[in-house]
């Protein structure tokens, strides 16, 4: 058996976690719906299951208290009862029920807790502490692994408390050498994310209009690390480097331009 | 003919002063011109005989490092070579060993005298503001050494007399390390070592003994010893020099360590300034005498605790002079010999104090109560006299340490919750307005429309059809756009800076631009407002040497290739930029100074007519 799987590990394995945003108070007020979101997302999952036999996906939910584990595509069994009435994959059925509880528990959460006061943030911290977790776990786990990255499937505006542990996890993943993709779908512009791909050295977009987003995703997104060394991602001009939280950052509105935006300086 | 120059000699006491007839030799080797070695005040002179001849040489005995000389039974001529700091040596050969032997020793005196002088003088430190001390100078120059940049800056601008040395390093105390910032805050103590245990240095060959005295150690002698400071203030400068006071104390000190008392009384009688340092220090006798007086000598021991004897239980003879043990409770029903000692022997001591009939036993009874009462009636203090008594003895037993802490009433902090401030500023970014209700109801909301659509998905399915096809093209033209507008932006390597792909000329061209710009911005802004010419001219050649930078930028970017153009210029405009701000700043009040002054003429004109 371990042959044979050394045989069919090809360079471009690899296993995505993708952090998905399930802040209520973003979705309640988008043109897109999250239904909608869901299903570019799970074509896209299932795009990358697809790419090679060996490919794993994880999924963690980013609520607005708590984050969880949604799905391990490891861990499903094939052979989903659920296959044959809707026309979702069979591989999903799990998925979203794990997501609704994870919703309900959210939704516990966010009655208990009283302060009301702050900014309509999810987890990001959270959710990458889990899947770094998880990826370091899959390190151990033997010198037959896939490549893991991480990408990230944000809406929410960046919370300035999450600073230093947002910071934390993105230092950590670098020394992991564990890119963080993030696709950005929110208005204004998340530093936060921009930083941690630029550190991070995985891509960063922002795509404009959601409909496409499928499109986006299997573009940019869907390439595995090795494939990455030959194949031209975008790349954004400028990175945001402003440290947020400590020095009560004002946001900027609409789109930010290219002058807005820091230069690297020259590595001296 | 090497001359060297050195600090004057202020040395007022008058050493001799000899001339012989010597040949001088530049080596060994040198057949000698004959001429007169002069010495002088602090420095060597030699003269030719013959006036035309140019081996003149003026030597100051501070430079003189060493000197040898040729023994007498040797069949050499009398040699004397002196060797200087620069490590030259002049020979001198003098016309016999006397003459030479004379020299040096002159010589040794002399050398001596300076040494002594360096040690004693403390170190001199420059305060004049004009005047910049050697070590000052050297520190600059070094620190220009060190940094290339900084070197560069410095030639550009303070050889170019666009800003004065002063300006210059105005700014950068830091580097310079200036006194203000080496001092340290903490004040420094005393030193624990005693001035009497520095021990002198004897000099077996000239049998001299030599002490060595800074101003650290004169402060302690003065702090220590009193009648030492009097004297100080009392014959300097009127009756001898401070050099003869320190020669005086210090044979004194001198004496002290010999142990030889009959010496130093001899001594004593003959001079009294040194009779001063001898003897024991009345000042301090005279403040030790004070302390003495202001204590409160008395002892208030009328009566303690152990003049109730009948009740201490530590004595345990019996009156019959037995020694028996007896239980606790039982206690209080004997007495001890030692008690009734002390009673009578109190009561004789009193003596008979009443007079009356012995006869009567009641009488007796009652004029002793009455005595005792007026004697208690007596000794009875009143009250004020009480509390003076009990204030004077807390006073007196007073323990700082031991008191009760003093709490005073304290305002308590009051420190509010920092996310207040964090999210305060953040308020702009949420587009809905928040109330603590309406919180809660959108909350419930959101979640109740989220689980909706998943329910939604759920029994739905994928949307269908996913994707529509214009819209993935779109994606796919907008995506090709960004990358190969990145790529011809950035270039291949995302960590490659714009500056990189700049030849190195002008890449260097444009950081020193940055730092010079930066420069000449800080000292234009800093001359604002003007109010004096000398300000007015340093605004106005600083304006030269910014417009110079300007068109020196603009001359680079031409110069560049036309696919680096537009980047570079991205680059530079800031620096354009700050400098635009900087010439218009000076326009505008160029502006409002010469309608000032021509309003004030015309004004005059109006006011004289």
């Amino acid at each position: 058996m371990a042959t044979v799987a050394s045989k069919l590990y090809s360079d471009d394995v690899s296993l995505l976690v993708l952090l998905l945003d399930t802040n209520p108070l973003f979705w309640s007020n988008r043109s897109t719906t999250f239904s909608q979101f869901l299903s570019h997302v799970l074509a896209f999952l299932n795009a990358v299951l697809g790419l090679n036999q060996l490919n794993r996906v994880v999924v963690i939910a980013t609520g607005y208290c708590s984050c969880d584990y949604i799905y391990d595509s490891s861990l499903t069994l094939s052979g989903n009862s659920e296959s044959g009435r809707t026309g979702m994959p069979a591989l999903f059925g799990s998925l979203l029920e794990k997501l609704e509880d994870f919703i309900d528990k959210d939704e516990e959460l966010i009655k208990e807790q009283e302060h009301d006061e702050r900014i309509a943030s999810s987890l990001l911290s959270g959710s990458l502490s889990m899947a770094l977790c998880y990826i370091q776990r899959i390190f151990r786990s033997g010198h037959l692994h896939p490549q893991p990255r991480i990408l990230c499937l944000q809406g929410s505006p960046d919370g300035p408390e999450q600073y230093v542990a947002v910071m934390n996890s993105i230092f950590s993943a670098q020394r992991l050498m564990v890119p963080i993709d993030s696709c950005y779908i929110g208005t204004q512009n998340s530093a936060f994310l921009q930083q941690a791909s630029y550190i991070t050295g995985g891509v960063h977009h922002a795509p404009k209009q959601l409909d496409g987003l499928f499109q986006f995703l299997t573009t940019i997104f869907a390439t595995d690390l090795h494939t990455r060394s030959f194949v031209q991602l975008p790349k954004p001009v400028g990175v945001d480097f402003r440290a947020s939280s400590v020095f009560g950052q004002s946001k900027l509105d609409g789109a930010s331009t290219v002058s807005d935006k820091k230069r690297k300086a020259p590595d001296s | 003919s090497p001359v060297e120059v050195g600090e004057g000699d202020s040395v007022e006491r008058n050493w001799s002063m000899s001339d012989w007839q010597v040949k001088y030799k530049s080596s060994l080797k040198d057949r000698g011109t004959e001429g007169i070695l002069k010495l002088r005040e602090g420095m060597l002179l030699f003269v030719p005989n013959d006036p035309t001849s140019d081996s003149k040489l003026k030597v100051l005995t501070p430079n003189i490092k060493s000197q040898k000389y040729t023994k007498e039974g040797s069949k050499k001529p009398a040699w004397l070579n002196l060797s200087n700091k620069q490590g030259d040596s002049h020979i001198f050969e003098f016309q016999n060993y006397q003459d030479m032997h004379a020299c040096r020793a002159l010589i040794t005196k002399a050398l001596a005298k300076c040494e002594e002088e360096q040690t004693k003088k403390p170190a001199a430190v420059l305060t004049s503001a004009e005047q910049l001390s050697i070590a000052d100078l050297e520190l600059r120059f070094k620190v220009l050494r060190e940094n290339i940049e900084l070197q560069r800056l410095h030639k550009e601008f303070v050889e170019t007399k666009v800003l004065t040395e002063d300006e210059f390093w105005a700014t950068r105390k830091k580097l310079l390390g200036k006194d203000s910032i080496r001092k340290s805050k903490q004040q420094v103590g005393l030193k624990s070592m005693m001035v009497s245990g520095i021990k002198p240095s004897t000099d077996g060959r000239t049998n001299r003994v030599t002490f060595n005295l800074t101003s650290e150690i004169i402060f302690q002698i003065f702090a220590e010893k009193p009648a030492v400071r009097q004297a100080f203030i009392n014959y300097v400068p009127s009756k001898m020099t401070e050099k003869d006071f320190w020669t005086k104390y210090f044979r004194a000190e001198y004496l002290y360590s010999t142990k030889n008392t009959a010496v130093a009384a001899a001594e004593a009688a003959e001079d009294e300034e040194l009779a001063v340092f001898l003897k024991p220090d009345e000042i301090l006798a005279q403040e030790a005498r004070q302390k003495i007086r202001r204590v409160d000598p008395t002892l208030d021991m009328e009566a303690d605790q152990g003049d109730d004897y009948t009740h201490l239980m530590d004595h345990g003879i019996q009156r019959d002079g037995t020694m028996d043990v007896v239980e606790p409770q039982n206690g209080q029903f004997r007495r001890s010999l030692l008690q009734d000692l002390n009673r009578h022997a109190a009561v004789v001591l009193e003596g008979r104090n009443i007079d009356v009939d012995s006869e009567n036993t009641r009488s007796v009874a009652e004029a002793l109560a009455r005595v005792k009462q007026v004697s208690k009636a007596d000794g009875e203090t009143t009250k004020d006299a009480n509390q003076e008594r009990l204030a004077r003895m807390s006073r007196l037993a007073e323990m700082e340490d031991l008191q009760a802490p003093q709490n005073f009433p304290l305002a308590p902090l009051s420190i509010k919750d920092p996310r207040d401030y964090f999210e305060s500023q953040q308020g702009n970014v949420v587009n809905e307005p928040r109330g603590a209700g309406t919180l809660k109801r959108n909350v419930h909301e959101a979640y109740g429309s989220l689980k909706e659509s998943i329910l939604e998905i759920r029994t739905k399915g994928l949307r269908d059809p996913l994707i529509k096809p214009e819209v993935a093209f779109e994606v796919f033209r907008s995506l090709t756009q960004t990358i190969s507008t990145a790529k011809n932006i950035i270039g291949k390597n995302p960590r490659e800076s714009f500056l990189d792909r700049l030849p190195k000329s002008t890449r260097d061209e444009v950081l020193h631009h940055w730092t010079s710009i930066q420069e000449l911005l800080k000292h234009f802004w800093s001359s604002y407002p003007i109010t004096t010419t000398y300000l007015h001219t340093k605004v106005g050649k600083l304006k030269d040497a910014m417009s110079n930078s300007y068109s020196q930028l603009e001359a680079m970017k031409e110069s560049v290739q036309s696919e680096l153009r537009h980047q570079l210029s991205l680059l530079v405009r800031p620096m354009q930029q700050a400098l635009d701000a900087a010439f218009q700043h000076y326009d505008a009040d160029l502006q409002r100074r010469t309608a000032k002054s021509a309003r004030g003429s015309a004004g005059e004109a109006n006011g004289s007519v």
